[in-house]
């Protein structure tokens, strides 16, 4: 199968402490950070949306892999907060990275997990010899409506993959997919904020699909979820992923490289996909990753993921931990003034 | 400036990918592009050439009164950034702290949401400018 | 070619004027420059006029149409003149070249711009469309945003403060006070001009001039002719215009206009005089920065010392050289079309003596500097009492 032949990250600079957002709100803001396992969330600037994300992730996975991009044959951008509606951000990536003009390219919507499907689809058209490489990025924006629980929770990034043949960095051993009708988190047409289903996205929703595709995936290839040197898992928050690891019987070590939600909040279709690159930058030549994505409405795409020695050459810069670090704090005030929830002020 | 649809799309490679002009009889680099080499004139043979994507601050301002479609972005850095080939191209700096800002500094080229037309119009995007260390 | 002398002026009040319209300006300043000319209609035989953004201001281009229209003076050639903020000086010197080239004996010379119809925001555009559109507006540039990272520099290289900045106002305001025709009549302190709110760092609001509505008229007659209408005519001795990139960063450097310079040394040339003997300039200041960039570059003072000098006191009134007797751009307005003949006005009534208690004493050459956008164009014009 195809594998990874490179990754890209970016997470925009600003933060916003869950205890800032709690102190607005007048909740506890230790009960919410220890309850969602998330300290703080990235946040998009005024000028940038899950475009120019996809765009700066993509760039540094073009840069650090040396891929040409002349032989990038299709870019799939999945997010759920696009910049336009109808018009499709993968084209801007196309154009921005000099894939274009010989290339197919499209948006995928599939709530948090419309990167990996993404990735699923290059994977299918590199080994179809249809392309050479695929570009799959997963990147958002997320918005929560004021004073409600995902405000907490929904940040913005995104990670691009190149998927290819040629010296791959990461073996792309398997995949399988886990999907059914579940309308546990939604976003009507023309509706600016989502809404969501309570408590029921855990068990009949996230937990059901992850553990489904992931049992799934284990059973097809023969292997123990336990077997693997690292494991990551769509993170809505920090608590899912701790407790889907304890369900399928992984040491809680394994999580905790690709356990980014604590520090940047979910990014949504960047999620699982930002986990692996976090893994990626630390993965040795040999290490076995299984990635599990989540995605509402609903469901898993699970990867058996195998490290090569190319990582050595082609480790992304910047780092995830690095673009972690990078950061300035703004107050709520700022955050609602950069993600432009102020509908006083007109466009 | 409002609905200028064919002029961001038309600037697109410029935009998103600092594509300049370079003359092959004077060895000029030039951005944005040209069309005639002001120095060769009709002597001048100019070809599309990527410019460097990293450079320095060469003088910025901080615009605490900005102009229609930029004015709820106040206050921001504007610099002008002399790129290794001389060139100077004039920027937006986004995602660099007061202190940083400085004649002389390094910056990168990062691609960014420049104005839209409005909540229902177009978009332009393109290259702004942030301090590395 | 024939010399050229401008033989009257008119001007309106500059400043904010709910009550009068574009058209009734021009017909206002038209009719006192006619007067001050002691000629009639009938004598003038072109017509130019300057004006940035009437279009973009009020929807009405066809200027030049409108001036012969508003003055009664169809059939006569009208003509507009664009050149962004150095429009009157472009007109000014059209109608020079058309009596030099023996074409005509008499022509008037308007310049003007309505600017408060619109607000403040898109008056702003309006003038950015002085730059480079597409590289400068587009990317979140103001005119003062241009002028300060010219500013930066030249703190930078030559350790102007903002202070030296801040001064160049204090004193415009100071002459400006005896200008009836000036938008500010208040004297302001450097205290105040130092604490007011930072516009783009580091200009701050009194280092800005305002958007104003006003309009001027000069009336230029062959110096062989000119005496017949009055009888202290000024001889316009030297007309220089240059160009240079649209855009900031096609400049070679950020703390000269090489326009002005190049202007300059045409138009000293011409008039076979130095910058010392000059006794008054009026200069184009529509920021702080550009005044101090306007003396270094006219050669009043060496590049890098215009601070020095304006902080000295070099440049008040009858000083070393009396910079902006009206009160400049900046406080006697700058309604940006008329800015340039404005400049012509003033010159001319100080070289006759009639400028009140802002009269530069004995003055013999007087200068007008007017620059388009933030340097692109420059024209510099010199005059002599005939």
């Amino acid at each position: 199968m195809a594998g990874i032949i490179g990754y890209g990250v970016f997470i925009p600079r600003f933060r916003i402490k869950v205890e800032e957002i709690a102190r607005v709100w007048g909740k506890d803001a230790a009960r919410v950070s220890s309850g969602l396992g998330i300290k703080e969330k990235a946040v998009a600037a005024f000028d940038e949306d899950s475009a120019t994300i996809a765009v700066e992730a993509s760039r540094n996975a073009i840069e650090s892999s040396g891929v040409n991009p002349d032989d990038i044959g299709a870019v799939f951008v999945g997010s759920e907060s696009k910049p336009y509606a109808v018009k499709p951000t993968a084209t801007i990536v196309g154009d921005a990275v000099g894939a274009s003009p010989v290339m197919t390219a499209a948006d995928f919507e599939f709530a948090c997990k419309a990167g990996t499907t993404g990735i699923q689809t290059c994977m299918g058209m590199v080994d179809s010899g249809m392309i050479k490489v695929g570009l799959a990025v997963g990147s958002d924006t997320a918005q929560g409506r004021p004073n409600d629980a995902l405000e907490f929770s929904a940040g913005s990034g995104g990670a691009a993959f190149l998927i290819g043949n040629d010296k791959p960095i990461a073996l792309i051993e398997d995949t399988y997919s886990f999907t059914t009708d579940t309308p546990d988190f939604w976003r009507r047409q023309h509706a600016e904020f989502p809404r969501h289903a309570g408590r029921f996205t855990a068990e009949p929703a996230y937990f059901r699909h992850v553990l489904s595709a992931a049992e799934g995936l284990l059973k097809k290839i023969g292997k123990k979820a336990n077997d693997f040197d690292h494991v990551v898992f769509h993170q809505p928050n920090g608590k899912f992923p701790q407790a889907a690891a304890k369900k399928l019987g992984v040491d809680a070590e394994k999580i905790k490289t690709g356990l980014l939600t604590p520090m940047i909040g979910n990014t949504y279709s960047g999620a699982a996909m930002v986990g692996l690159a976090a893994v990626l930058d630390v993965a040795k030549p040999n290490d076995e990753v299984l990635v599990v994505s989540y995605g509402s409405g609903a469901g898993s795409d699970a990867f058996s993921i195998k490290v090569t020695k190319e990582i050595e050459k082609k480790r992304s810069k910047p780092s995830v931990q690095e673009l972690v670090a990078e950061k300035e704090y703004i107050d709520y005030a700022l955050y609602v003034k950069h993600r432009q929830k102020l509908k006083a002020l007109g466009d | 400036m409002r609905d200028a649809l064919p002029l961001i799309w038309r600037k697109i490679p410029e935009r998103y990918t600092l594509l300049g002009s370079h003359c092959n009889n004077c060895k000029t680099d030039y951005f944005p592009q040209r069309t005639i080499c002001p120095h060769c004139r009709s002597k001048g043979k100019l070809v599309d050439k990527q410019m460097p994507r990293e450079g320095k601050v060469y003088s910025f301002t901080e615009v605490h009164s900005g102009p229609a479609g930029f004015q709820h972005e106040t206050p921001y850095f504007l610099a002008i950034i002399e790129l290794p080939n001389k060139v100077k191209v004039l920027s937006q700096l986004v995602d660099s702290s007061k202190d940083k800002v400085k004649v002389g500094a390094p910056v990168k080229m990062v691609f960014r949401r420049i104005f839209a037309d409005g909540a229902e119009g177009v978009i332009a995007y393109g290259f702004k400018f942030k301090v590395v260390n | 070619m024939r010399k050229v002398s401008i033989i009257g002026g008119g001007l309106t009040h500059f400043g904010e004027h709910w009550e009068i319209s574009f058209r009734e300006m021009v017909a206002e300043a038209g009719a006192k420059a006619l007067h001050d000319s002691k000629i009639e209609g009938k004598d003038i035989q072109a017509i130019y006029g300057g004006c940035m953004a009437s279009g973009r201001l009020l929807g009405q281009e066809h200027v030049g149409a409108l001036i012969a229209d508003q003055l009664g003076l169809n059939p006569l050639p009208s003509t507009r003149c664009e050149a962004a903020c150095a429009s009157g000086g472009v007109a000014l010197r059209q109608g020079i070249q058309a009596i030099a080239s023996g074409m005509y004996d008499v022509v008037a010379v308007g310049g003007v711009e309505k600017m408060t119809e619109v607000s403040v925001e898109e008056a702003s555009l309006a003038l950015g469309g002085a730059g480079d559109q597409e590289w400068e507006l587009f990317n979140g540039a103001t005119f003062p945003a241009l002028y300060a990272l010219m500013a930066k520099r030249h703190m930078l290289e030559y350790g102007t403060t903002e202070e030296q900045l801040a001064l160049c106002a204090v004193k415009n305001h100071a002459n400006a006070v005896h200008n009836e025709y000036a938008q500010f009549r208040s004297p302001i302190t450097l205290e105040q001009a130092m604490n007011a709110s930072v516009i783009a760092s580091p200009l701050k609001l009194f280092d800005c001039s305002p958007i104003s509505d006003g309009a001027a008229v000069v009336i230029l007659a062959a110096s062989d002719v000119a005496k017949k209408f009055v009888d202290e005519p000024v001889e316009v001795i030297a007309s220089a215009q240059a160009s240079d990139s649209l855009a900031l960063t096609g400049r070679e450097t950020l703390t000269s206009l090489k326009a002005t310079q190049i202007a300059a040394k045409d138009a000293f040339k011409q008039a076979k005089i130095t910058p010392k003997d000059v006794d008054l300039a009026e200069v184009h200041d529509c920021f702080t920065i550009a005044e101090i960039l306007a003396i270094e570059d006219l050669g009043f003072f060496p590049k890098g010392k215009g601070g020095k000098a304006t902080e000295d006191g070099e440049t008040a009134l009858n000083s070393t050289v009396s910079v902006n007797t009206s009160g400049g751009l900046k406080a006697c307005g700058h309604p940006v079309g008329a800015t340039g003949v404005k400049q012509a006005v003033e010159c001319l009534w100080q070289l006759q003596g009639k400028a009140g208690q802002r009269q530069v004493k004995d003055a013999e050459y007087a200068l007008s500097h007017n620059v388009g956008g933030s340097g692109a164009t420059a024209v510099v014009h010199i005059y002599k009492k005939l």
